[in-house]
Parts: structure tokens; sequence; C-alpha cells
């Protein structure tokens, strides 16, 4: 059988791409992964093998953009915490208790401004936010106002004036543990971090202590490190975060796009076609 | 008067002869019976457009948390009892589905302008049509008749106020024309809706889902179905709570008053 194979089509990373794995598929053309997140996957081993690797970036933009932003209002509007005082069988509760935050006229800064990013910036655009962004590179001058963004060279800059801070860079050398202490303190003590990213792009010990110490004001993460994390992790029992399990790509539409993007990216490897979404190492 | 308290009946006014102003908070007036008040001399005001953007945001969060399973989610994210994530766990897009709008006042082209970003479809019904560059602005489709809204969408917003022709607007009939995946977002007030004919839609799957800001009554009583169902999001009418829109609504309900109480002409007057 292993003879046979000649694509694998990666779903939750599984199953693990290791030497061994390599090993024991001699005729392996090509692997497809769902999603977009190419973190789990070592690049080099695979091509050392001759095997072609594909991700699946157009599938997933949408939905964890749409995503990136449910988090937002939730957090910002305490969606979870007052559905549980609605249903909840005590109804006392004081006014100054449910409160959130108006998200017309707040600063959004997003800190990676790719498809996902940029997808985020059209949809706060229409909320009236104030957008700002940290990138590797600067968007061209009309996608900055289409969107009315201003770019921030420096990562500080953008920390320091956001009300809400979006991050939605994949993860890389240079992106792990991107948000530290230091950067936690920039932000303001008001201010909301959102990851929509990877867990291991923002140091978790620091944003524990950030968020017990009011050094900011919440966080919501659909990703953390580990997914999921130990039941006694301190970040479930804060009541100022936000936790989803990693739904960003999760549902059923963008399912049967990233499928549809992996079956068009194999058939292509295997007929020696281009590849519309190749992932080279470099 | 904060959250219809006190009510404003004949006992009242009759034991207060002084009265010259009630400031509702908010926009809706339903529970003041203006008529009534008028026989009596007393002028009424509101607060009606900066609940607006408040509002529509609301409208926008309980769609995406209903969709993407933010609750459900959170609690399985949370729960002692869980071991990984199951890979069959999805939620329903928002981007490029179909919204419909019923009422599209102030808070209705709030929602849509929202909804544009996120390339939904947008359907709306409303007693009059909007114009056509308000229309295109948002790319809303008028539908003359509430059917062929409720048919084609895969979200239902409501954002009339309550008047006698939009009490029970959406009843067992209107629940039925439904999409059995659509979701309904009730932003507007608890009884435009039958909620009797909504608990048992969501029982019997003949809708998916409900998200409700606003129930009849407010709140409900601790053992209502609506309270137990898994495809319920239900909030605390919040729909203007946020600091600053708070402090602004307490702002113009104090200069409202000082206007009455001087005989000048009263901001937000409602005739």
């Amino acid at each position: 059988l292993s003879k046979k194979v000649q694509a694998i089509y990666l779903w939750w990373h599984k199953p693990v791409i290791d030497q061994e794995l390599l090993q024991s598929l001699p005729n392996l053309k090509v692997i497809a992964n769902s999603g977009v997140g190419m973190d789990h996957l070592d690049l080099k081993l695979i091509a050392s093998f001759g095997v072609k690797i594909a991700n699946a970036p157009h599938a997933v933009s949408s939905s964890t953009a749409d995503a990136g932003m449910a988090l937002l209002l939730a957090s910002a509007r305490r969606l979870v915490e007052v559905h549980h005082i609605a249903t909840s069988s005590s109804v006392d509760y004081c006014e100054a208790d449910i409160l959130g935050v108006k998200v017309a006229g707040a600063t959004l800064g997003i800190i990676g401004m790719g498809r996902i990013g940029y997808k985020i910036a059209l949809r706060a655009k229409a909320f009236e936010m104030n957008i700002l962004y940290h990138n590797r590179t600067r968007r061209k001058a009309q996608e900055e106002q289409a969107v009315s963004a201003t770019c921030c060279e420096k990562i500080d800059s953008l920390l320091q004036q956001a009300d809400f801070v979006v991050v939605a860079v994949s993860l890389t050398p240079q992106t792990r543990n991107l948000i530290g202490k230091r950067e936690l303190e920039l932000m303001k003590p008001t201010a909301t971090l959102i990851n929509i990213s990877r867990g291991a792009v923002v140091d978790q010990g620091p944003l524990v202590t950030a968020l017990q110490t009011g050094v900011i004001g919440a966080a919501a993460l659909d990703v953390t490190n580990p997914e999921p994390l130990p039941r006694d992790h301190p970040l479930l029992k804060l009541k100022n975060v936000l936790i989803t399990p990693h739904l960003g790509s999760r549902t059923d539409k963008a399912t049967y796009m990233i499928t549809e993007e992996a079956v068009e990216n194999i058939l292509a490897a295997l007929n020696g076609r281009p590849m519309p979404s190749e992932v080279l190492p470099s | 008067m904060w959250y219809h308290k006190p009510v404003v009946n004949e006992e009242l006014l009759q034991s207060l002869p002084n009265l010259r102003i009630v400031a509702s908070s908010g926009v809706g007036i339903d529970h003041l019976d203006l008529n009534l008040l008028s026989s009596y001399g007393v002028k009424v005001s509101n607060t009606p457009f900066i609940i607006s953007t408040d509002t529509a945001d609301l409208g926008m969060a309980l769609m995406l948390a209903s969709s993407r399973r933010l609750v459900e989610g959170y609690e399985m994210a949370v729960s002692p009892d869980t071991e990984y994530f199951p890979a069959d766990w999805l939620g329903t897009e928002v981007s490029g589905a179909t919204l419909g709008i019923v009422g599209m006042g102030t808070i209705g082209y709030k929602v849509a302008e929202r909804a544009k970003a996120f390339e939904m479809k947008i359907l709306y019904h409303n007693r009059s049509q909007r114009k056509k560059e308000e229309e295109s602005a948002v790319g809303a489709v008028y539908c003359k008749k509430i059917d062929n809204l409720l048919q084609q969408s895969d979200f239902v917003l409501l954002a009339v106020n309550l008047t006698s022709q939009t009490h029970k607007l959406i009843g067992k009939r209107e629940l039925e024309l439904m999409k059995p995946t659509a979701t309904l977002i009730n932003i507007s007030r608890g009884l435009v809706v039958d909620q009797d004919a909504l608990v048992e839609a969501l029982q019997k799957k003949i809708i998916k889902a409900a998200a409700l800001d606003v129930t009849y009554p407010e709140p409900l009583p601790r053992d209502h179905p609506l309270l137990k169902l898994k495809n319920v999001i239900i909030t605390p009418h919040i729909g203007s709570a946020t600091k600053k829109t708070r402090r602004i609504m307490m702002e113009e309900m104090t200069e409202s008053i000082q206007a009455g109480l001087a005989g000048l002409p009263v901001p937000h007057e409602v005739l």
C-alpha cells in the first residue's frame, strides 16, 4: 500500500510528516495542507524528498476574518458573559456589570496585513473603526486607502494607540513570541488582544500576568499553545478572557473550499502542471 | 425614565400634577401611552440616534456568535472534560450568506452597511422603499412582500419598532416560510415575535437557531423553554449598553428635561 501513495491530504496536522513517514512512501509526490498555516511542517525536509507542498490560502481567509470580528465584537460587548447572566437561575445583576465598549470610533491595530488581516480591515472599516496596521511590507497606497488604514512601521506605535489589537501573522521563527512582556506593556490598560494566528505568536506566561494585573484589559484567543490548554491553565479561569476552539476556519463552506483547493493542487502536482498554491521552502 | 420604569399610567399622572416632561432612555416608546400623556400636557422625549450604532453592532455580534457557535465553543474550550477539539465541529459561514433585514430604519441601515463588508447578499423589507442611492450604497434589494425575504434569507434580522402593525409580525406562518437552516436575530422588541411559536419552531427544527437581545417579558421567567434551548443565544437587552453611549443618552435626557422645564423647545421630543 505504501508504494501506491502519491498524495497526502493533511487534515488538522495529521498524519505527522516526519523522516520515517517520508521514507516509507517512496512514490509520494505531493502533500496538500488543509488551511493556510504551515508551521507544523518541516518544509526543507519534505522538499529534500522531492515532495511538493500546497496550502489552501483562499479558502480560509473570509472565515478567519469573520471569526476575528466575531471575537472582537463578542469581547467588546461581553456577549458570552451576559448570555450566561441572561440564562442563569438568578436574575440579579447590576446594570454597570453588563456595559461593554463602543466599537465605532475605536482604534483597531492589525498585526499581519496578509489576506486575512486585510479582510479584517475591510470589515472593521464598516464598523467605523480607525485602522492601523503593522506588516513585513507596506501595502500599496490604493489598498491602504480602500480601508483607510495607516501603516505603523514600528509595532510600538500601533500597540500604544490601539484599543483592539488583532494578531493575524503566520507563525515563523520571526513571529514566535512576537507579543511578549514588552509589547503587552506598551498596550493600553483598556486594550483587548485578539489572537487568530497561532498560540506561539504570543508569549503565554506574560499574557497571563498582563491580564491578571490589568496591564491589558482583556483577551480573545482562538488559538493557544497547546490546543486545547491543560485543564488547570490560568487562562481558563480569567474572567476577562474569551477562548474559542480554533474555529477560525471551521465552517461548512470553508471546509468544502479547503478540500477543493487541496484536490486542485494534488491533481496539478500529479499531472506535472503548475500548482495553484504551491508553498516553497524559503 | 429608565428601562420602562416607573410605569406611566393614569394613576401616576394624577398623582404628579406638576409633571412637565418624561424623558425616556433609548429610542423605543412602545411602553408609553402618548395620547394619555398628551392629555395631561406632559411632553415626551427619547434618545433616538445615539443608540443606533451600538444596536447595529450588537445585531452583527449576535449573528456572528450564533453562526460560529461562539458560546458553545467557549464552553468546550474551558470545560474540565475537554480532551481535544473534534475535527467535525463546524459552524456556518457569514461571509457571502443572505441577510434579510426586516425594518430598514436607522438601525437596519447601519446593519446593512456592516453586512456589506462581509460580502453578504442583503434583502430588506420596510414600510416604504429606500431611495435608490441608499439601496445601491449597501447593495440591498427591496422585498415588498416579507415572504420573499423570509424564503431566501440565511439570517433574518428584526429591526422594526414595536407598533400595533408589528406586534407578532413573526409568527408561525413566517417561521415556516424561513429556511430550516436560517437563524432569527431580534434586536427590536420581544413582542414583535410570537414567542410561543418561536419556541415550537426551534424545538421542531423549523428554523435552525435564534439570537435574541429582546424577549417578552425581560427578563424571562427562569423556567422558560427559551433559556434551555441549545440553539438560542439570549442577551439582556444590551443593544445600547456601552459606557460611551449610555453617557451620551444621559446627557441627552438631561438636556431634554432642562428644556422641558424651562418651557423651551425640547430636543428629541416625541410627538
